[in-house]
């Protein structure tokens, strides 16, 4: 990637809140790049310091280390008034006192823009959104998907570099928030602005994202695109958080990993270190069933559970660790019966802790 | 009306029965004997004569020359009337200088400590409201501690007159109601959700432009609570300007207790009162049409 590339760059960042039990540490040493244009989303558990990143960018906490930069330019230091950032906050904070599209011209008020110019783009935005009947209403007459738009045009309206969204759907239900999911999309693609999106719903990121980056605990965990987070996830945190997975641990003896169940698979990723204690990881989609004997585990059928399109075949090994098969179709084996397991050798990886 | 509608119409005034016995006993009465003894001839010493005469209201704005008869403007009582309502908004406004920065600070305290905030807020009202007024009269006085500081600071090499000044009674007064503002002033901002100042902070407004644009506009009724219980008082108000004013810087309030004692005008006492009265109601009705007008343009 090349310097000019970079919206928002963030080095080496770190965060500490005062708190009656010592400082808590809500960013450890964050480096980050986020590209022009890109829908990045920051995806982690609750508390993991997904807010504080973005109150970081927006300029509302200063780092205790670190720089952060917009276009190569160091804004570290700047009010968030000076930065050409807006945000949409989680609970809109649409101002009560005034008009819909007094609340969507409020930025370019204050950057000074000529009242012509600014009527002209709350106009443009309100279209862009699709409010425009609502321009002379007040925020408490409005539902909440609708607030919801307007506090996007709201922070649109400037057109600033980078667009922050913390978590802007969660107060939806789930029919309006597919329906904002797309139409955030659209007008990320529309407008061409980055956004930096904040979520703690995986699927929500897989499916909105151009990049994602896994967050835990103030640090981040792995930064890539959702198809190589879901498939080449780079700890055992990431790939248990992102979509459903299966764990196996085992030890490594002679280039293979044994579990407790008495199975032997072949390592992942080259020869492991005798006697290393390994975690392997397999998605319950590449799981195929097949008659007992036939594959490389064996497993008893504990549980079909079923949603739509397809059942989730919830199975134990021998020793009792759970595993889960994705079965799309065909005949669903009866509880207790013993089925073998199989998968692609590539479907199968070993993970860090 | 139903039944049950019928039975809690009568309950509320059943339950509303003791309070407004009171307030019309208390309050309705003596307005009445007020508004009567307005209408009516001084008497000779004090009191008044039963005969009817419009005499007080004329008083009020007229002075009767007492030896050839001609009629004067009273100019004085008009000064004093404008000196009222001057020193009633400038002490409304210098609470409100005082006081938002005052509430703005407590009600970002975080909440244990608030309460010790406001606790200490109240503290002045454990004491008589005549004895503070004597203690900013020390204050202020020629030999008083602010001038002693002064000149001892060598800043100035004699004494200012400050006490018996309208300078002083706006201090004094500024001190006595500036609670009467801070306390709704705070009430307002404690429920000001913080997130709007930081979304307009984010949209590029300056420090000054979000107090302006966002937080004023929001905590309004704050605003418009503690302008009242400042204005109305200040208005009226006897013991600040009688003890820091001296004699000369009457405010309506003296000048009404001048006629009930050495002035021996009843009826205009009573007539000037109801003139207070309606200023204040004027006032009110004035300044809440354009609070809410404020509000609805936004
Ligand atoms: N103002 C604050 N004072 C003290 N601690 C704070 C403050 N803000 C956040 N924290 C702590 O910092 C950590 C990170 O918080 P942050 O709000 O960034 O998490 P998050 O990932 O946004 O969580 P959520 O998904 O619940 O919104 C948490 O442990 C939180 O308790
Ligand atoms: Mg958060």
């Amino acid at each position: 990637m090349t310097e000019d590339d970079a919206a928002v760059e963030i080095r080496s960042a770190r965060k500490e809140y005062p708190s009656a039990a010592g400082p808590v540490r809500a960013l450890d040493d964050v480096s980050l790049t986020i590209r022009k244009g890109e829908f990045f989303t920051l995806l982690g558990p609750s508390g993991c310091g997904k807010t504080t990143l973005l109150r970081l960018i927006a300029g509302f906490e200063t780092p205790d280390a670190g720089r952060i930069l917009l276009e190569g330019r160091d804004i570290t230091d700047d009010p968030p008034n000076r930065r050409p950032v807006n945000t949409v906050f989680q609970s809109y904070a649409l101002f009560p006192h005034l008009s819909v599209a007094r609340n969507i011209a409020f930025g370019l008020e204050m950057l000074g823009r000529p009242a012509a110019e600014t009527r002209a783009r709350v106009a443009q935005i309100l279209r862009l959104v699709r409010m425009e009947e609502m321009a002379d209403r007040r925020p408490d007459q409005l539902s909440g998907g609708q607030q919801q738009r307007v506090a996007l045009a709201r922070a649109l309206a400037p057109a600033p570099r980078v667009l922050l969204l913390d978590e802007p759907l969660s107060a939806l239900d789930l029919k309006l928030r597919k329906e904002m999911q797309r139409e955030l999309k659209r007008l990320q693609h529309e407008t061409g602005i980055t956004f930096v999106f904040v979520t703690h719903d995986q699927e929500e990121a897989l499916t909105m994202s151009d990049r994602v980056g896994v967050m835990r605990g103030g640090r981040l965990q792995q930064v890539g695109p959702p198809r190589e987070i879901y498939a080449r996830p780079v700890n055992r945190f990431v790939a248990d958080f992102i979509g459903e997975t299966n764990f196996l641990e085992g030890v490594a003896r002679g280039g293979a990993v044994h579990l407790p169940a008495g199975a032997a698979l072949p390592a992942p990723g080259g020869a492991p270190a005798e006697g290393a204690r390994i975690t392997l990881t397999v998605r319950p989609e590449h799981l195929r069933l097949n008659a007992p004997g036939a594959g490389r585990l064996e497993a008893t059928v504990a549980e079909i559970v079923y949603f739509g399109p397809a059942a989730h075949c919830h199975m134990k090994l021998d020793d009792g660790t759970p595993i889960v098969a994705r079965l799309e179709e065909g005949r669903m084996p009866e509880p207790g019966a013993r089925v073998g397991l199989d998968f692609a050798p590539g479907a199968l990886q070993a993970l860090e802790d | 009306m139903t039944a049950e509608e019928r039975r809690r119409a009568r309950q509320g005034w059943l339950l509303s029965a003791p309070a407004l016995a009171l307030l019309l006993a208390g309050a309705s009465g003596p307005l009445l004997i007020v508004v009567v003894y307005a209408f009516l001839e001084p008497g000779e010493y004090s009191g008044v004569e039963w005969k009817f005469s419009l005499e007080a209201w004329f008083r009020v704005l007229f002075e009767r020359d007492i030896f050839d008869g001609t009629v004067r403007l009273a100019d004085a009582h008009l000064s004093i009337f404008w000196r009222s309502v001057k020193l009633s908004l400038l002490t409304t406004l210098l609470t409100f200088v005082f006081g938002l920065p005052t509430a703005w600070f407590i009600a970002t305290r975080p909440a244990r400590t608030r309460m010790l905030w406001l606790f200490l807020i109240t503290v002045p009202f454990w004491t008589n409201l005549l004895i503070r007024t004597f203690a900013i009269m020390e204050v202020l006085r020629n030999e008083g501690i602010l001038n002693g500081a002064l000149m001892r600071l060598g800043l100035i090499s004699s004494p200012i007159q400050i006490l018996y000044t309208d300078v002083a009674v706006l201090i004094g007064m500024t001190y006595v109601y500036l609670p009467l503002m801070a306390l709704p002033l705070y009430a307002a901002i404690e429920r000001f959700d913080m997130r709007m100042a930081e979304a307009a902070y984010d949209l590029y407004a300056s420090r000054w432009q979000v107090l302006r644009k966002v937080v004023l506009p929001i905590v309004r009724p704050g605003v418009v609570a503690g302008s009242i219980l400042v204005f109305v008082p200040s208005l009226g108000a006897y013991v600040t300007p009688r003890v820091l004013g001296g004699g000369k810087n009457m405010m309506i309030g003296n000048f009404i207790e001048l006629q009930f004692g050495a002035g021996r005008n009843w009826p205009l006492g009573a007539a000037l009162s109801l003139i207070l009265l309606a200023m204040v109601a004027c006032a009110l009705t004035i300044y809440v049409r354009a609070a809410a007008r404020a509000g609805a343009d936004g």
